[in-house]
């Protein structure tokens, strides 16, 4: 086992340089250097006073070297001290700001946010599909094929718009933000705690939805598959009780294979949460990535993406892991 | 001998020999669903795509009052009276003293009935044709606005009908230039094998492992904003083609090997056919099916991501009229609340989207040839 994770680690090297160089790709991407505006802005500020501390942000950022020369002390300095480089954007009140100290606000956030889905997924699909799959065809399975392929088929935001105007309408809740005006800046409270869960449901429903409809349609193949076999007739023909067969055999071998569906379940929850982060305005790294690019922030940006990318990486080796230790038919020698 | 010929030939299409596609257009029949998510996309094609300037009852920068509420269409009037040729009601203005807003309510006094193969707004159809006659449209004073008007005054109905172009052929666009790349790259990957196989499947892994709408989000940032409708359009195209071609590589490579061991690819070896034969002649065909299926499911991911794209702002712009453009009007709970109508070109993209994903499953179904139902 323990041989079998270090592979995975070392595997992991290459893996998170590619993406580096994506992200870094990214970074350089827009036409003009990435210094262009903020150098017209300084100009205009300062005059010619500012032509000094122009010169100094270029040959930090090595601008008047090829772009694979740049690279290099890009992720040399994010391995080595955490430095992202600078947010040049004044999107977020102070004009000059590390990426990193962004980041790490907002970090939290988006996990939280990606793991709550990802449970919340879990929870709801797993007994929907277990249903659909022992009561095949009945009124219940084709309501929930029904909502599945709706669910797929409907774009992030306009299901985030949708729920914010039902929520709206029905309960006089008007969502977005983390908490609610009255709650900002407060000190926790139960009444804040509150506040801050129901901001949360909708995002989460959201973001889930998608993934959801995927994984039922998954699992309730894999158990159909597990109910035709001999073992379950058995079990039926000794008189256990219809829940029990349900649940202790066949349900367990359908659901492992759910734990693999992490490595892209996570892309999936991280290109959702982009969205409806912008449309319910939450403060996580989907939005940071939206505002970064709009104001051509580009070192702030491509972390972004670095950020996600790594997130999923690390994401998908845990569940392997996960994976090859439950299931008792991997081998991982 | 002639006329032994021909009986052999009689007798074997009475035997029922039948193609491949053909058994699969049998299966394909046989799923409902997927059959009705066929013609509403042949239908929604035909206006959206090659006929929307004669659907549409206006051009899509045709002004009339902002934030006109949509038109029911009525057979029966106020009195109860049926009315054989449809009909909308005009609109009344109110003033709400208390928001200063105007409010437009349903004038039962104005009532203009629906006039089919009118003369219209002149335009000229695939840019070519001049031509004034619309579909549908009503006389002279009267205004047919059926999902009412945008923040501009414009048809919210016209304006879906001719997003339907843009947003309809991007997909498939996008998805033509993924199947060149997939099967290009997987091809290479699966027929070379070796360390080019595992260089490119890794590179496929690392693709996949970054988030689709970020790096969408990241690329199409990076188009200039002085680029003109044409060439934005094509730069999103590729640019999502540039992510989704992945899934198709994987599927091509792994059909690609599993095909090469196969009896009948040996024996095409055996006797010297060259190694373009053996692909165009015995493995292209054989994987082709699954190829369109996942084709056919890729598309409705484009159509997805065009309109998140738009609805940000970062992937097509105005003046182009696209369905995610469109839905960028209604950007936050304030608009919603107000102009609820503006969500329904999102109605039109689920349509879309569902429509393909039934077609797409069908076909999967179909081209499953283990499959017995």
């Amino acid at each position: 086992m323990a041989v079998y994770i270090l592979r995975r680690l070392v595997y992991l090297i290459p893996t998170v340089l590619l993406i580096s160089i994506i992200s870094f790709a990214v970074i350089n991407a827009p036409p003009g250097d990435i210094l262009s505006s903020q150098v017209q802005e300084l100009e205009q500020q300062y005059g010619p006073a500012a032509q000094r501390q122009i010169e100094a942000l270029r040959t930090r950022y090595g601008l008047d070297q090829p772009v694979y020369m740049r690279y290099f002390p890009w992720i040399v300095g994010i391995i080595t001290r955490l430095d992202f480089g600078m947010s040049f954007s004044g999107a977020y009140g102070i004009e000059f700001r590390p990426v990193v100290d962004i980041l790490a606000e907002r970090l939290g956030y988006t996990v939280l946010i990606s793991v709550l889905t990802l449970g919340f997924t879990w929870v709801a699909a797993i007994p929907i599909a277990v249903y659909s799959a022992a009561w095949q065809r009945s009124v219940f399975d084709y309501v929930f094929t029904f909502i599945a392929f709706v669910g797929r088929s409907m774009p992030n935001f306009l299901l985030a718009l949708l729920l914010m105007y039902f929520v709206y309408t029905n309960f006089g809740w008007s969502l977005g933000g983390m908490f609610s005006s009255e709650y900002v800046g407060q000190p926790w409270s139960w009444g804040r705690f509150v506040d801050f869960l129901r901001n949360l449901v909708v995002p989460v429903i959201v973001i889930g939805t998608a993934g959801m409809a995927t994984i039922v349609r998954v699992l309730r193949a894999t158990m159909l598959d597990e109910l035709g076999k001999d073992y379950v007739q058995t079990a039926r023909a000794k008189g256990v009780p219809e829940w029990k067969v349900l649940w202790t055999h066949p349900v367990k071998v359908a659901i492992l294979p759910i734990v693999s569906t992490i490595g892209w379940m996570l892309p999936m929850i991280f290109s959702g949460s982009v969205i409806t982060a912008i449309v319910l305005n939450l403060p996580t790294i989907g939005l940071t990535l939206y505002t970064a690019l709009r104001a051509q922030d580009m070192y702030l940006a491509g972390s972004c993406v670095l950020v996600f990318s790594v997130l999923t990486v690390i994401g998908t080796l845990i569940s392997d892991i996960i994976l090859a230790k439950i299931d008792p038919r991997i081998r991982y020698d | 001998m002639r006329q032994n010929n021909e009986v052999t030939e009689t007798s074997r299409s009475e035997t029922v020999s039948r193609t491949q596609w053909q058994l699969i257009w049998r299966q394909f029949t046989k799923h409902r669903l997927a059959l009705i998510g066929l013609v509403v996309l042949a239908v929604l094609y035909f206006i959206g795509v090659l006929f929307p300037e004669f659907f549409a009852p206006h051009s899509p920068n045709e002004r009339f009052e902002s934030y006109l509420p949509p038109q029911r269409i009525r057979f029966f009037d106020a009195d109860g009276n049926f009315h054989l040729r449809p009909f909308v009601y005009g609109w009344q203005e109110e003033l709400d003293m208390a928001t200063w807003r105007t409010i437009y309510t349903p004038d039962e006094t104005e009532i203009y009935p629906i006039q089919f193969f009118v003369q219209g707004t002149p335009y000229r159809l695939w840019g070519t044709f001049e031509s004034g006659l619309r579909f549908m449209g009503v006389e002279e004073g009267g205004r047919l606005c059926l999902w009412g008007t945008d923040n501009l005054g414009r048809d919210v109905f016209s304006r879906t009908i001719y997003a339907m172009r843009i947003s309809l052929t991007i997909g498939l666009v996008g998805v033509g230039i993924s199947l060149l790349l997939g099967l290009t790259i997987g091809g290479i990957s699966g027929l070379v094998g070796g360390a080019v196989d595992n260089a490119i499947q890794r590179f496929i892994e690392v693709i996949m492992s970054i988030p689709t709408i970020p790096l969408w989000m990241a690329l199409a940032a990076a188009v200039p904003r002085q680029w003109s409708a044409l060439q934005v359009y094509f730069a999103i195209t590729i640019i999502l083609s540039f992510v989704g071609w992945t899934g198709l590589a994987r599927v091509v490579r792994s059909k690609f090997i599993s095909l090469r061991e196969m009896d009948f690819v040996m024996a095409a070896q055996g006797y010297n056919a060259s190694q373009t034969t053996i692909i165009s002649q015995h493995l292209v065909p054989n994987f082709l099916s699954y190829v369109f299926v996942n084709l056919t499911l890729a598309i409705p991911d484009m159509i997805l991501a065009e309109t998140a794209l738009s609805f940000l702002g970062l992937g097509l712009r105005p003046p182009v009229v696209s369905l995610g453009v469109l839905l960028s009007r209604a950007q936050d709970l304030r608009t919603v609340s107000m102009h609820p109508w503006l969500l329904i070109p999102g109605a039109v993209v689920v349509i879309v989207v569902l429509a393909f994903n039934f077609v797409g499953d069908g076909l999967r179904d179909a081209a499953d040839p283990y499959q017995l139902s």
